[in-house]
């Protein structure tokens, strides 16, 4: 009897050591073979994707792929933006990075300067390099040195409750003829009544949009990004800020609540009507047609003009481990992942622009019902964000400039108490990162 | 024995009836949720119960994710550590609660320390090592640091109540001819039933919930457990698809529940047992 029950107790043993053993056989970066003797090259590939549509899109090229390739096998993996940073670092230091992975351009200077990204400069087709916007390119090369291939884009541009501005006799701005940012504070101003405000600006984590924005009035926040980098705040890095603050404080006519507010934080007032404009990303519109209630009507505005209609831009990306064993082939697979047909789903699936000009020009990417005409119209005005050649500039944004930011939108401290802090706490910060 | 009187009883009622609440809100929020469409979602003024129910939610997350398999996973990774934590700490924490020495004390001071690290601080070290050993992206080596993880405050745990079991009823045993390891087996191992239930639960629980190491440690979409499936509801810029991330939630809930409905009967009946032999 008490054998019986031993071996039994081994046999449960056994079941439960091979069950967890599951992942045992699974082979690591490049580990299937070098495509000599028969066997394909394996290829790991991580996305970011997330909407349906985009995981959708992101399941259907690499099956495409694999399909046509059957020399060079890809494996799709999914990672998460939350916690995307974490896991590659780790990855990148036990030498299980996947061979192509999926972030965006303002982390490529760190993992080049750690050696964890393959410089792709030497492997691109030219087709690719000409397809793809010189804007976009910008965002991904570092001195001589290409840590990257850009594919998808956001741009600012502004939601309008299109009822609430016929009813206060609007007109609405077009392409060609974008709002100001005066005229848009004059007609925040205009739409601004008892318990409805002209705007709502989501002032969350505002560091990124407001630097982005900083380039219609020619604001870099930063002199010397790529050398020894000084945090600055001049009369054009003002510009964004101090209006913003205006219409916060002075002329009242943006909502103080969306100083704690994301984007998406602001949907359920702009669709209820306690606000007329809402400034935002052009993925929000996804959001807002999944969201809005039904008959609500909407119309996405052009972004706003300063001296120039010029918005900073960062890019996603698709990288090469440096540990990769087989840079042509990852290359090859990322030429074809980004193809122009393949950007256009792509950017349909994530609402973001695409840094190929012929997706650009995709029916699916210029319908004026979804908005798609006025953000695909912003491309041109994309450039890249200086900042994001700054060393050390996350440690500035976390540390210093959004909690500064939010204490000047909170109208808790002055212009200038702002500017010092970003400046003299900033270069405290980036000092570090200059040694 | 004093009776109370019918305001006492009554204010006894109410904050237990208001902690019921406080306690069951999360889980009514969640299921409110999961049966709201995107725009009830999105009303500024929340309703509690929904408009107009809707099971979209789950089929989004169903289609979308594999869910069934994340937990599926999950439950043999937290089930297996639960086990093997609990087998091991028992023999230790008897150890560790009878014999007095200078290396015991040693061992407790140790295994409190191993409390303090972050994880954040081991992860890379401990992410090489696995690397190494050929337990990356595999269960055993998941499970080897749950249960290294949960090690400690199981240890803890238990060496209190071994502490509170009579060293007579050992010496009894002893007398009547039982070996150590029959004397555990036999008059502790029952008599810890209370306290091997909750150091199980808190192994389970800790491994149920646990998202870092797993990220890191599994990279196979096919072993994936569920803390890993559920964020996948949420993007970029932190937005996340409330409605199948609530619903995808909740399925994942259930399997916990039914856990700990099954162990908490045990574990309130093994500590009334307890107090009514002493």
């Amino acid at each position: 009897m008490r054998s019986m029950r031993f071996i039994a107790l081994a046999a449960a043993a056994g079941l439960v050591l091979t069950a967890c053993g599951g992942g045992d056989d699974e082979t690591g970066s490049g580990d299937g073979g070098s495509g000599n003797g028969g066997e394909p090259v394996e290829l790991t590939f991580q996305t970011l994707a997330w909407q349906t549509a985009s995981v959708e899109a992101n399941e259907a090229i690499v099956a495409a792929w694999n399909e046509a390739n059957p020399d060079i096998q890809v494996e799709l993996l999914q990672g998460d933006w939350n916690n995307v940073q974490d896991q590659l670092m780790t990855s990148f230091e036990g030498g299980t990075a996947p061979d192509v992975f999926h972030y965006e351009s303002t982390v490529l200077q760190d993992f080049g300067d750690r050696g964890n990204v393959l410089d792709l400069s030497e492997y691109l087709s030219d087709e690719i390099r000409d397809d793809i916007r010189a804007g976009a390119w910008d965002t991904a090369t570092f001195g001589d040195a290409i840590y990257g291939v850009p594919f998808l884009q956001e741009s600012q541009v502004i939601f309008a409750n299109r009822t609430l501005l016929d009813a206060a006799g609007v007109a609405l701005p077009t392409v060609d003829d974008p709002w100001t940012w005066d005229e848009f504070a004059d007609v925040a101003a205009q739409l601004t009544t008892e318990g409805q405000y002209g705007a709502v600006i989501p002032l969350k984590a505002p560091a990124n949009r407001i630097l982005n924005l900083a380039r219609n009035f020619g604001g870099d926040y930063f002199t010397d990004p790529t050398g020894e980098v000084q945090a600055v705040f001049d009369e054009a890095d003002q510009e964004v800020p101090r209006r913003i603050h205006e219409m916060l404080y002075t002329e009242n006519s943006a909502s103080p609540d969306g100083v704690g507010m994301s984007s998406a934080d602001a949907l359920p007032g702009f669709f209820a009507g306690q606000y007329a404009l809402l400034p935002g990303a052009i993925w929000l519109r996804q959001q807002i047609i999944e969201q809005a209630p039904d008959g609500f009507d909407w119309v996405t505005l052009p972004a706003l003009e300063g001296e120039s209609s010029a918005q900073g831009a960062v890019s996603q990306t698709l990288s090469v481990s440096a540990d990769t064993e087989h840079p042509e082939e990852a290359v090859q697979f990322i030429e074809y992942f980004l193809n122009a047909e393949n950007q256009v789903q792509l950017a349909a699936g994530d609402w973001l622009l695409p840094t190929s000009q012929e997706a650009a020009q995709a029916p699916e990417l210029n319908d004026p019902a979804t908005g798609w005409d006025v953000a695909t119209a912003t491309a041109d005005d994309l450039e890249m964000a200086p900042f994001q050649q700054v060393k050390g500039f996350e440690e500035w944004k976390s540390r210093i400039a959004n909690p500064a930011f939010q204490e000047y939108f909170s109208d808790q401290i002055s212009l200038e108490d702002l500017g010092a802090k970003l400046v003299d706490e900033g270069n405290a910060v980036l000092e570090r990162y200059q040694r | 024995m004093s009776r109370s009187t019918p305001v006492a009883t009554t204010l006894k009622y109410l904050a237990l009836a208001c902690y019921l609440v406080f306690l069951a809100f999360p889980l009514f929020w969640l299921v409110s949720t999961a049966l709201k469409t995107p725009q009830e979602l999105a009303l500024i003024d929340p309703t509690w119960i929904p408009d107009e129910i809707t099971f979209d939610n789950f089929r989004a997350a169903f289609d979308e994710q594999p869910i069934v398999r994340s937990i599926l996973n999950t439950l043999l990774v937290a089930g297996v550590s639960c086990a093997v934590t609990v087998l091991l700490s028992i023999p230790a924490a008897y150890v560790m609660a009878r014999y007095r020495s200078a290396l015991s004390r040693l061992t407790l001071v140790w295994v409190l320390l191993s409390q303090i690290f972050p994880f954040i601080l081991v992860i890379i070290p401990l992410f090489l090592l696995l690397r190494d050993l050929g337990l990356y992206d595999t269960y055993i080596g998941l499970i080897a640091v749950y249960v290294v993880w949960s090690m400690p405050f199981a240890l803890w745990m238990l060496r209190s109540y071994v502490e509170t079991i009579p060293i007579e009823l050992e010496e009894a045993a002893s007398m009547d001819g039982a070996s150590k390891l029959r004397t555990l087996r036999s008059v502790i191992a029952p008599l810890l039933a209370p306290g091997v239930v909750a150091a199980g639960l808190f192994a389970f629980v800790s491994a149920w919930n646990e998202f870092l190491f797993a990220l890191v440690l599994i990279r196979d979409p096919d072993l994936q457990t569920l803390s890993l499936t559920l964020v996948k509801f949420i993007g970029a810029e932190g937005v996340a698809r409330l409605g199948p991330l609530a619903a995808a939630s909740l399925v994942a809930t259930i399997p916990s529940l039914i856990f700990f409905a099954v162990m908490q009967r045990r574990l309130t009946g093994g500590l009334l047992g307890g107090a009514v032999k002493s």
